[in-house]
């Protein structure tokens, strides 16, 4: 009997590959082929905001090995339009996106004006010195404050700097908010931080003269859409562009926006100089020219009653969108939509207004959104527990939906356009269980304990509810060759979550073939040219749920043919080991490999085991060698589109230490309680909860944007810009699981991605706020930040007394 | 005016290459794009992040701040040059595969040189001495919490008392 591959601790089998250093990221492409690649570089505007006067580039030619330089006034065609604004908001009323190259005007500190390709990256960035900018410099709008008070604007024509304003409600909140016997408001704040894969972007390109056909191969998060915006941009048909991405050195979001003007611009001048062209990214342009994430401020008012329930909620906020809107209103409408978590609001009324500035754009982190909309709902319950001298835990469990009550509505339209119904889930289970895991109702003995040690704790909690797996599609192929071996294909990209291990346990379980005999291929629109992207938490939904069906495809197929051949019954058969067999007459069997051969009528014999498929063979003479209701060869083929969004959630709780002198914060316990319905590899899911957990740990302690008055990011490097390393995530991180399936797909999951990471800044802003005893509204907190507040706050008690006094 | 090269011989993973190369270019860049060793990730080029870390007669060395003209007369070893002469996994690359101590992959080869170094001079870490082994590394996917477990994996594994 084959063992049971889905819900096993499987071993990855892409690191057999990435263990030996024989990866192959977008750096390392075209490395051996024949004729040596040439290199680009490109000149990053120096100004946040400034118009372009004169762009001189005599003196690049004379570089030796230069072998070409773009600016906007040689570009044409679609190139010479702006790029396209992606997801298209009936909301976002002023959208706006950059130009491949700067047309007159640069909106923040690195966009590109000037692309330069070399004999090597060398040679390009010598060339991009020697290009002389005249430069009319403008105010730049930098940070949401400068933004809102529209002194200054980031487009002459965007007036306010209002990109979009939208605004959604369910119930009356305002007479909800009236009538409740208690009401508070808040006001909150998170800063920028950013995605930052250890590789950055990347592109190669290579026109064949031979085929006609460009192939290019990008760092990417969705192949399918670089391949539709490069025939586009470069008027090629969609059947004179192959996109390959190859590995990729982390994502997190920000490879999903595309395309960005380095993954035209190298087809571009791959096809002009009939050469193979490499764009790789350096860490400084990563900074500067790629996108960020996060910063909001929120205005909260809330109404509730004796036992902490929530009546009516108000939300307004100012989301930082940057210079460019590429990704739409993404982002605002997952922190307006997932902000209400586990919970039911009774009425709830939220507006938010996305704005520009003169910084890099805005596009989705990890999360997208839902960070800032559970800091926001979970400092609301934390408020709400302080001002009735109630347990945290015990407000929150009063306003949980309840697992009786699902499917639920929360009456709002989500991301996708879609109702925003949560399909399962049982909140009230995960908070016991994530009580019992952090010692919940322990922590007042370990309070006193550490007081009498001189020492200061505190303890959060914090819970989350993650739309995952939105649509619309994705297709996967499953083709059983003449071997027996499965070769399967989907055309969503891979970034580390282990893809081609969880595809192939999925595809072994149906086949009944070992792991090891099959191979999957993600991101390749020569072998998948229908697909969407890897966002959202949506592969082992989305894809994951098209190759289960694509493989029941296939095993349907094998067992119709395995019948005939058998002279057995459909029902009567079995697949084991990658044999199909009559229960209970291991005698009677016939390998895949077999099938997959009668599966294809053969005029030409091309080794002994395909004899057996020739047409005097095989086949009753009577018939058509392929049936009209049939194809040749053991193939499945099929996609999965579900209706809505799954919704996977999760619950947090962290204890710290928050030092008495230097105000550092310590991590003393971390636990995480986490629902993404049934689960493909635990292993790799505990894997992405530890990771983003760590992510988190940065976003909420201490990854910001620097960002002066003029628009430069001051921390433009890893020296700065402070991601943590194994010193600064917890030692250990107690996990625990409950999976409630989906019932929206047939394989009962729900997505793990982005879980880790969305409910950070909420529980640490929890836990030092119970240890310091005085409110957190704003995330990160550094430790001077907290001393600073700590000071503030020692004043204003003396300020207190004075009066009292 | 072309730049000016320099012949150089490096011997990297015991085999001797010859070599003209600019006196600026980089020792990642040669080992990636002239030699075609791209295991090798070069992830920030300020020397912070870890990931281009080979070794020099055994001890750790960013290639990113190490100009190729000046790592002649040395034994250099990459990602490549860490398994069995049979293709095997070494101790370090099997533990990270036991482990699930990597995700992306792209830091990886810097860890396994890092670790590599690491356990020839403290071969028994205590919990604390596998986080400080690798904390001069970033990693951006796994949190850290199965690379330091597969540190003291590769421990037991270089020592035979631990089956893979």
């Amino acid at each position: 009997m084959t063992t049971r591959l889905v819900g096993a601790k499987v071993q990855r089998v892409e690191d057999q590959r990435l263990l030996r250093g024989r990866g192959r990221y977008v750096d390392d492409v075209a490395v051996h082929a024949g004729t040596p690649t040439l290199h680009a570089a490109v000149l990053r505007s120096p100004h946040a905001h400034a118009r372009i006067v004169d762009i001189d580039v005599e003196g690049v030619l004379d570089v030796e090995g230069v072998h070409a330089v773009w600016t906007w006034e040689d570009l044409s065609g679609p190139m010479a339009d702006p790029l396209p604004l992606l997801i298209p908001h009936p909301a976002l009323t002023q959208g706006r996106t950059q130009y491949a190259l700067a047309r007159e005007e640069v909106n923040y500190v690195g966009e590109a004006v000037a692309f330069v390709v070399a004999d090597d990256r060398y040679l390009a960035e010598d060339a991009v010195d020697r290009i002389r900018v005249t430069w009319e410099p403008l105010p730049p709008v930098v940070g949401i404050d400068a933004a809102r008070a529209a002194e200054h604007l980031v487009h002459d024509d965007v007036p306010g700097n209002v990109g979009a304003r939208l605004e959604q409600e369910v119930g009356d909140t305002r007479a909800a908010l009236e009538r409740a016997p208690h009401r508070l408001s808040l006001d909150l704040a998170v800063e920028r931080s950013a995605s930052m894969p250890l590789e950055g972007r990347g592109v190669v390109a290579r026109w064949d003269p031979d085929v006609a056909r460009l192939q290019v191969w990008s760092s990417t998060q969705t192949a399918t859409g670089v391949r539709a915006a490069v025939a586009t941009k470069l008027g090629l048909d969609l059947a004179q562009v192959d996109v390959i991405t190859p590995d990729v050195g982390g994502g997190f979001g920000v490879k999903i926006n595309h395309p960005w003007p380095e993954e035209l611009l190298v087809p571009m001048a791959a096809r002009a100089l009939g050469r193979t062209v490499r764009f790789t990214e350096d860490r400084r342009e990563h900074f500067i020219s790629s996108a960020h994430e996060r910063a909001q401020l929120h205005h909260v008012e809330v109404g509730f009653d004796d036992d902490g329930r929530l009546l009516g909620l108000e939300v307004t906020f100012w989301h930082d969108h940057g210079a460019y809107t590429p990704y739409g209103l993404i982002v605002p409408i997952i922190t307006s939509t997932q902000l209400l978590g586990p919970y039911k609001p009774q009425a709830y009324r939220v507006v938010f207004e996305s704005l520009y500035t003169n910084t890099v754009m805005v596009t989705p982190y990890r999360g997208a959104g839902r960070p800032q909309g559970c800091f926001v709902m979970e400092r609301t319950m934390d408020a709400i527990a302080r001002e009735l001298g109630k347990d945290r835990a015990e407000v929150r469990a009063v306003n949980f939906i309840q697992p009786d009550e699902f499917p639920f509505d929360q009456g709002l339209v989500f991301q996708d356009g879609r109702e925003l119904e949560y399909d399962s889930g049982d909140y009230p289970a995960s908070l016991e269980k994530l009580k019992q895991l952090v010692d919940w109702d322990g922590f007042e003995g370990l309070r006193a304990e550490m007081a009498a040690q001189g020492r200061r704790v505190g303890i959060g909690l914090a819970c989350y509810v993650e739309g995952t797996g939105v649509g619309p599609y994705e297709g996967a192929h499953v083709h059983v060759e003449t071997s027996g071996k499965v070769k399967v294909a989907t055309g969503l990209t891979t970034q580390g979550q282990g893809h081609a291990t969880v595809f192939a346990q999925l595809v072994a379980d149906v086949l009944g073939v070992p792991l090891a005999d099959v191979e999957v291929v993600t991101g390749d629109t020569r072998r998948m040219p229908y697909a969407v992207g890897t966002f959202a938490s949506r592969s082992a939904v989305m894809s994951g749920s098209a190759v289960h069906l694509a493989a029941q495809r296939a095993r349907e197929k094998a067992l119709r043919i395995a019948a005939e051949a058998l002279e057995a019954e459909v029902d009567d058969l079995e697949i084991t080991d990658g044999v199909i067999s009559v229960k209970g007459s291991p005698g009677a069997s016939i390998d895949l490999g077999t099938v997959a051969v009668l599966s294809n009528p053969l005029r030409y014999a091309f080794d002994e085991a395909s004899k057996a498929a020739t047409q005097f063979s095989v086949g009753d003479p009577g018939r058509p060698p392929v049936p009209e209701d049939d194809e040749p060869g053991l193939e499945g083929r099929d996609f999965y589109s579900p209706e809505r969004s799954t919704f996977a959630s999760g619950m947090h709780a962290v204890v710290v230490e928050t030092d008495p002198d230097t105000a550092e914060v310590r991590i003393l316990k971390y636990a995480v309680v986490h629902d993404c319905g049934r689960l493909i590899n635990p292993m790799i899911v505990e894997g992405q909860i530890q990771g983003g957990v760590a992510q988190g740990v940065g976003g909420a302690l201490y990854e910001r944007m620097a960002y002066d008055d003029n628009g430069q990011l001051l921390n433009a490097s890893f020296m700065d810009f402070l991601m943590p390393y194994v010193t600064e995530v917890p030692e250990s991180i107690e996990i625990d699981h409950l999976e409630t399936p989906s019932p929206l797909n047939p394989i009962g999951v729900k997505g793990a991605g982005e879980a880790g990471v969305i409910p950070s800044a909420a529980v640490f802003a929890a836990a030092i706020e119970d240890a310091e005893g005085f409110p957190v509204t704003a995330m990160p907190i550094s430790p001077s930040e907290l001393f600073a507040l700590r000071e503030q706050h020692r004043e204003q008690h003396r300020e207190q007394h004075k009066e009292d006094a | 005016m072309s730049e000016e090269r320099h012949e150089i011989r490096l011997e990297v993973n015991g085999a001797s290459y010859d070599l003209a190369v600019p006196a600026r270019r980089l020792l990642s860049d040669v080992l990636r794009h002239d030699l075609g060793l791209t295991g090798t990730h070069v992830g920030c080029e300020h020397g912070v992040c870890g990931a281009c870390t080979v070794l020099f007669d055994g001890a750790p060395v960013r290639s990113c701040l190490v100009l190729a003209v000046s790592a002649v007369d040395t034994e250099i070893t990459t990602v490549e040059g860490l398994g069995g002469p049979d293709g095997s996994l070494g101790p370090v690359q099997q533990a990270f595969l036991e482990c699930h101590g990597l995700q992306c992959g792209f830091c990886t080869p810097g860890f396994l040189t890092t670790i590599t170094a690491g356990l020839r001079d403290n071969p028994h870490p205590t919990r604390e001495e596998a986080r400080e082994m690798v904390a001069g590394n970033l990693c951006r996917c796994t949190g850290y919490h199965n690379i330091v477990k597969a540190v003291e994996r590769a421990a037991e594994l270089a020592h035979g008392t631990g089956t893979p």
